[in-house]
């Protein structure tokens, strides 16, 4: 990828697609999660801001989505505004988002009837310019559902994060249809920190970015949120002073 | 004897007794003139009072009743029933014992919430008539008269009668019995005369030719609105509830309420309110008057606007959260609060979505899990007592293996909210399985004293 931004030829020529896409595309804002090597692999060198996101656990996380919840709260908590978050039913546990610097005050949660509407409750967030970021927890996205959201994002340059999560792991499969969504993410769960002592250390996640567009997929080993949504790296320094490829490139698509 | 209250009925007096023999079965018995006049009014001001609060179509039904049509405002109160059990809890705590049914029609609400209420009664669209057969003949509204003579005949419940054939029972009771019967069942309908108080802003239009079209309908809308803002303005109100009334030539009324959080004139937003749901309007043959008014308004006086040099300007997104709570309701709508407990269910309380900053969170000692399930599963737990963690456990058939694990972390019940919980113990252990998946499980009981819970395990959350 960094060699590609280099070229002029091809600087000169993504811009022309991008203006052929839509006008909006163009120059687009971003925000950056402050980890040098996620950065470098999404355009930019952030999350797009006015887009659609993708997000879904891996694992057992793909039906409580418990991780994904957090990685999408670690997003808005840097966002600026109020964040709406919608679901169909609530088993979100109000401290711990808070734990992630979601503050209680900033998050107003919509609990709709049934999967249409909150995907229409989704839309209407994304359309309204004041918010910071909207969440919203869907089972299936079909490409015209997202579309819509995608425009909708555009529009009003609020970023909108569909946290994809199933009543079964065998409907999980539906991640793989595509979407007009920018990026797709799978956090799943790893071991926690080893302590010195006995206990649980701060949690760690595989983030897997499946999808990109106008970017290579790729996955890294992280440590979760912090007080302020911040992911980390590993500081697995002391343990493995040796590794000098943290960030790791996988070739799958 | 006229009326009584639950001490009176209590003291064995009923309506309809005389005087003079109440008096001498409770002695220092408190007798009140009735005063029919002043009856009628308190009525009417309560049916005002449920016309800002409830519904946009409500009329007062003498002597002991109100009629409201609740079609198109529930979901501003999370449904039928949920409407229904706070109007009854609200008026209660005023001190009016109500009772109320929503039924099809007017005659088949009016009998249950006589007959069957209690004090709350919700009949399932469609299945009034079968319910409404079960119920005594008084519940039809007919003269005491009518009632003598047929409970004479044999007849007491209203399935008996509507089995009859009809013309022998209008020959022998006259055009009323029939017309009740088909009231009640709603082959015959019922138009209601809404109530409306001179002070509410009403805007109306009549058409000279009917029209239908959801368009035609929507462009009315919007005139309508901007007449009703320009009269909003001129008495520096803004609304907070809106009724879009329409009178269908068929004398039928349909209507449209909207709500807001914030008092609001701006045309544009509540054009964009009252549009979103002509949808959910039947037009019949044509409609042929539609009537605006701002049931419930609030003082809007203009204000200054925060200019940019003294920092950023918060966002008002009060219009989205109106468009949305018009969608869903405003109970699903909401916030979450702290609240100063331990138990981890009661440690979360929901607030309205507008409610003013809270400026506080949770004191975060210890992590908490993104996921908290209600109510928590039993497990399976291999563990040695009184005070590990769970060395394996099984949850939801599948076992896994305990790596490393966090705890106890005790929480005491809350014995001031109940006697049982006095006792009562959990010790929480945050672990974590061998595949990296971090869960939050208790016990009840601290593992030696049974009085402190049945020393069962249970998981409770799942941390990301």
């Amino acid at each position: 990828m960094p060699n590609t931004t280099v070229n002029p030829l091809i600087v000169r020529l993504r811009a022309r697609i991008e203006r052929l896409e839509g006008g909006r595309a163009h120059g687009r804002a971003v925000l950056p999660f402050g980890v040098a090597p996620i950065d470098a692999a999404l355009p930019g060198g952030g999350l797009a801001l006015g887009a659609l996101h993708e997000v879904a656990g891996g694992g057992n996380g793909a039906i409580d989505g418990a991780a994904a919840a957090l990685f999408a709260a670690g997003i808005a908590a840097r966002t600026k505004g109020k964040v709406l978050w919608c679901v169909t039913r609530q088993d979100l546990f109000a401290p711990a988002v808070a734990q992630a610097g979601l503050l209680p005050d900033r998050v107003i949660y919509v609990e709709a009837m049934d999967e249409k509407s909150v995907l229409d409750c989704f839309e209407e967030g994304l359309r309204h310019a004041g918010l910071g970021a909207v969440v919203a927890e869907v089972a299936r996205l079909s490409m015209t559902a997202s579309r819509r959201i995608q425009l909708a994002a555009e529009g009003s340059g609020v970023i909108g994060i569909g946290i994809r999560r199933w009543r079964r792991q065998t409907e999980a499969a539906d991640f793989g249809q595509p979407t007009a969504s920018l990026t797709r993410w799978r956090v799943s769960a790893l071991p926690s920190t080893p302590l010195p002592v006995s206990g649980v250390g701060r949690a760690r996640w595989r983030l897997e970015l499946i999808r990109c567009r106008a970017g290579e997929s790729a996955d890294f080993e992280v440590e979760a949120c912090d007080a302020k949504g911040r992911l980390a790296l590993l500081s697995d320094l002391v343990h493995r002073p040796g590794e000098k490829e943290i960030g790791r490139r996988s070739a799958s698509a | 004897m006229l009326a009584a209250d639950a001490a009176a009925h209590a003291a064995g007096l009923r309506v309809g007794m005389p005087v003079t023999k109440a008096r001498i079965l409770v002695p220092g018995l408190i007798v009140m003139d009735a005063d029919a006049a002043a009856d009628r009014e308190a009525l009417e001001r309560l049916a005002l009072w449920v016309l800002q609060h409830y519904a946009p179509i409500v009329t007062p039904d003498p002597p002991d009743g109100l009629i409201i049509n609740t079609t198109g405002a529930d979901h501003l109160h999370g449904g039928e029933d949920a409407m229904l059990t706070e109007m009854v809890e609200r008026l209660g705590a005023s001190g009016v014992s109500a009772r109320a049914a929503i039924a099809d029609n007017w005659g088949a609400a009016h009998a249950f919430a006589r007959y069957q209420a209690n004090p709350a009664f919700v009949v399932a669209p469609g299945e009034s008539r079968k319910a409404l057969l079960n119920l005594p003949l008084a519940a039809l509204r007919l003269s005491s008269d009518i009632l003598d003579s047929l409970r004479m005949l044999g007849f007491d419940r209203i399935g008996e009668l509507e089995a009859q054939p009809r013309a022998p029972l209008a020959l022998r009771f006259g055009p009323e019995l029939g017309r009740r019967l088909d009231q009640a069942v709603g082959r015959l309908s019922e138009p209601i005369d809404p109530v409306r108080s001179p002070d509410l802003v009403t805007v109306r239009r009549v058409f000279a030719e009917p029209i239908g079209a959801a368009e035609t309908i929507a462009r009315y809308t919007g005139k309508l609105v901007l007449h009703l803002c320009e009269a909003l303005e001129a008495k520096a109100l803004g609304a907070r509830r809106l009724d879009l009334i329409f009178h269908t030539v068929d004398n039928r009324l349909e209507a449209i309420r909207v709500g807001t959080a914030l008092p609001v004139r701006n045309a544009k937003r509540l054009t964009r309110l009252l549009c979103d749901k002509i949808e959910s309007i039947d037009p019949g043959f044509g409609i042929e008057l539609m009537s605006l008014t701002a049931t419930f308004a609030e003082p809007l006086i203009g204000k200054q606007m925060i200019s940019s040099l003294a920092g950023e300007p918060e966002i008002d997104v009060s219009s989205l959260l109106d468009t949305l709570a018009n969608r869903v309701g405003e109970k699903r709508l909401y916030r979450f609060a702290p609240v100063a407990s331990d138990v981890p269910e009661r440690s979360v309380m929901r607030i309205a979505a507008m409610a003013p900053d809270a400026d506080e969170a949770w004191t975060a000692r210890w992590p908490r899990p993104a996921r908290l399930l209600a109510p928590p599963e039993p497990i399976e737990t291999v563990v040695l007592l009184p005070d590990h963690p769970p060395a394996a456990f099984t949850w939801r058939g599948i076992r896994r293996r305990v790596t490393c694990a966090d705890g106890p972390e005790r929480i005491f019940g809350e014995w001031w909210r109940r006697d049982a919980e006095l006792a009562a113990v959990r010790d929480y252990f945050q672990i974590e399985d061998d595949a990296g998946e971090r869960f939050w499980v208790y016990r009840a009981g601290d593992g030696e004293d049974p009085e402190t819970g049945s020393h069962r395990w249970f998981l409770h959350g799942i941390f990301g």
